[in-house]
């Protein structure tokens, strides 16, 4: 009934071209982002913000990286976790280095740091493929790892082994450590996840989202159109680690206040991996739901039984939790498998077309 | 020079100056190896049959090993315990068809890659709620397996076999030459060659798909119970063993993801491997290289072999 683009008429290519043709989606987007700057930093709590605002964003970022990778270019990794690690001991070694430093551009950097490693780690892809190829970015996630845990001089020679996140100011406010409020900090990873958003949408868009997607498809017919193999797997490897990088150092300056090697473990990469499949491959929006699903889904179930006033063991909550999220995981494959991205195209078809079926 | 002398030489010195060391090294790859490969057997027979790359071997292990102990511990007999349990796998298997795989026939690799990660979450769940979550001695005595060690005197030194490695290797043994024998002379285990090779080629000369593959998750649940009481009765039966199943994945790159053979050459290689560079070069690198060795190992075989030793030939089409 309002969803509807009848006499939106597109006069020039640019409209033709826009990321959101249709009025409704300008509008539902603008209401979207006027919520997320303005209604939640000035209406929502604490918890909120830091426990589930923060979290979602950053695993959005992560996931859109991963989705560039194994979505648009169909090379299946197991590394994300890593990659993140990278972008974290990478701006920690950067802003102990040089303090002075705006804290912002060190995230981009660490990004830069990840996107080389990312690289060099795709270099087998050229090789390899498949379920073959997910086991060479194993190879990735266990090496890093062990560096992370080895190699002292990346956490400046700590006893603990960890990194602790130093403050920094950003136009005089404190953006990290301990006196950054929760809200300062959301400010910060949603400007930084909803520009990425808007640069990855437009990559994908146009002639190096492109050739990913040919090379998704059928990566030898893409070379015989003169698609360069190497450019382009390695360029996915490196976007694809940028964005996992931010995400990690995101994930350890804006969110954790400090990490151990263990945040970066082989779960976190399969964690993401879960939100880029449920979220939907090869699809933007789908990270975003993804992330929303995977993360607050089991913040929910383990609040339910509290709520519904059933008498159980905090034990036996988080094992029903488990049962629930696999089940749940299958369910949606069975139900829906190319994701909530899908359904959410579905459902605007359907709304395009009511009252009638078709 | 230093550091060319400390990897190239200085190691092999060591092996010569004391071969008993090096043999028991190699002894203890072996058995871990023979252990990496009962599970990369598991994931081999549900890759050939469906191509679904289980992820829910490693867990399966778990789930076998503690319903078995778990069943002891409410007071039925071992042997029993042990037919239960198999019944129990065989209705795992069932269940995984009926659910999981017949809903997502036809949709692409990665999808059922997912699934079987669902499942894993499910079982791990299913798991603590109904054995709880804390490490359990595996039966070993009741179950008739020999423990103690043998000492062997060679070459100037003692070497000590561990007798339920022995057995391990035994078992591991008798079940790659059972299924092969399966595999080449049954009725079932033609049909289930057939659907390897071509599920549709398989379905229009009447096998059924359906069939094959219960009788496929079963038997990877005969390996994994197997393999659970194995690595059970080594250390303790708990969730931590999960984390053998990513050891099984550089086993079966390396061994190729269709060959059974390949899995078993590869998980010795992969464990004799692991061992001797985590002894002998460790120390270079600050040791714990034994979590990424096995992978790196792996992946460089591949820039060779990109099917894996043993593997089918990856011919494209366009």
């Amino acid at each position: 009934m309002f969803y509807r683009e009848a006499g939106q008429f597109k006069t020039t290519y640019a409209a033709d071209m826009a990321v959101f043709p249709v009025l409704q989606d300008r509008i539902g987007i603008g209401v979207i982002l006027v919520v997320a700057f303005v209604a939640l930093p000035l209406f929502g709590n604490d918890f909120l913000i830091n426990a589930v605002m923060i979290p979602f964003l950053v695993f959005s970022l992560a996931a859109i990286g991963l989705n560039i990778l194994t979505g648009y270019t169909g090379l299946l990794s197991l590394g994300t976790g890593a990659f993140m690690g990278i972008g974290a001991y990478a701006c920690y070694k950067l802003t102990t280095i040089f303090p002075n430093v705006n804290i912002l551009v060190w995230v981009i950097a660490s990004g830069c740091f990840s996107a080389a490693v990312g690289a060099l780690f795709g270099l087998p892809s050229l090789r390899i493929k498949g379920f073959y190829l997910a086991v060479a970015t194993l190879a990735a996630q266990f090496f890093l790892q062990w560096c992370f845990i080895r190699v002292p001089w990346l956490y400046n020679y700590n006893s603990s082994g960890a990194i602790e996140v130093p403050q920094r100011t950003l136009f005089g406010l404190p953006v990290t450590g301990a006196t950054a409020t929760a809200t300062t900090r959301y400010l910060v990873v949603l400007t930084i996840v909803v520009v990425m958003t808007w640069i990855a949408s437009n990559l994908v868009r146009g002639r190096i989202g492109r050739t990913w997607m040919a090379v998704r498809d059928m990566d030898i017919a893409a070379e015989l159109i003169g698609i360069r193999l190497l450019q382009t797997k390695l360029s996915a490897f490196a976007v694809s680690s940028f964005y996992c990088g931010v995400a990690g150092a995101l994930m350890v300056f804006l969110w954790y206040g400090g990490a151990e090697s263990e945040v970066f473990d082989i779960n976190q990469s399969f964690f993401v991996l879960f939100m880029v499949i449920i979220g939907g491959l090869g699809s933007l929006i789908g990270s975003f739901m993804g992330a929303a699903l995977i993360f607050i889904l089991p913040i929910i179930l383990r609040a339910a039984p509290e709520a519904l006033g059933l008498p159980l063991r905090a034990a036996t909550v988080e094992h029903l939790t488990f049962i629930t999220v696999g089940a749940l995981i299958i369910g949606f494959l069975v139900l829906e498998p190319m994701g909530l991205a899908r359904l959410w195209q579905v459902g605007k078809q359907k709304l395009r077309v009511w009252p009638f079926p078709y | 020079m230093d550091i060319l002398y400390k990897v190239f030489i200085d190691p092999f010195m060591q092996m010569g100056a004391a071969p008993d060391l090096l043999v028991q090294t190699m002894w203890e790859g072996l058995v871990a190896g023979v252990l990496y490969a009962l599970i990369a057997l598991g994931f081999v027979l549900i890759f050939k049959a469906s191509g679904v790359f289980n992820f829910a071997q490693g867990i399966m292990v778990v789930f076998a090993a503690l319903t078995l102990v778990g069943l002891y511990e409410r007071g039925i007999p071992a042997f029993v315990a042990l037919g239960i349990t198999i019944v129990a796998m065989y209705g795992l298997a069932f269940g995984v068809e009926r659910l999981v795989l017949r809903p997502l026939v036809n949709q692409p690799d990665i999808i059922l890659f997912m699934a079987t990660f669902g499942l894993t979450y499910f079982l791990i769940g299913l798991g603590e709620l109904v054995f709880g979550g804390e490490p359990k001695v595996m039966i070993a005595e009741q179950l008739y397996l020999p423990k103690g060690a043998i000492d062997l005197k060679i070459l100037g030194g003692l070497v000590s076999l561990q007798k339920i490695d022995i057995a391990a290797a035994v078992i591991a043994s008798i079940m790659v030459v059972g299924l092969g024998l399966f595999f080449q002379k049954t009725r079932i285990g033609r049909a289930l060659r057939a659907v390897a090779d071509s599920h549709q080629a398989a379905l229009s000369v009447g096998i059924s798909l359906e069939q094959i593959w219960v009788v496929v998750w079963f038997a990877a649940g005969i390996v994994a119970l197997a393999t659970g009481i194995m690595w059970g009765a080594r250390s303790d039966v708990s969730f931590a063993l999960q984390i053998l199943a990513l050891k099984a994945l550089p086993v079966l790159i390396l061994g190729g993801f269709t060959s059974i053979p390949g899995a078993i050459v590869g998980g010795v290689v992969i464990g004799v491997g692991e061992k001797l560079g985590e002894f002998y070069w460790g120390p270079l690198l600050g040791n714990g290289i034994e979590s990424w060795l096995a992978y790196v190992i792996a992946l460089i075989f591949l820039l060779f072999r990109p099917q894996g030793l043993f593997g089918e030939r990856i011919i494209e089409r366009i």
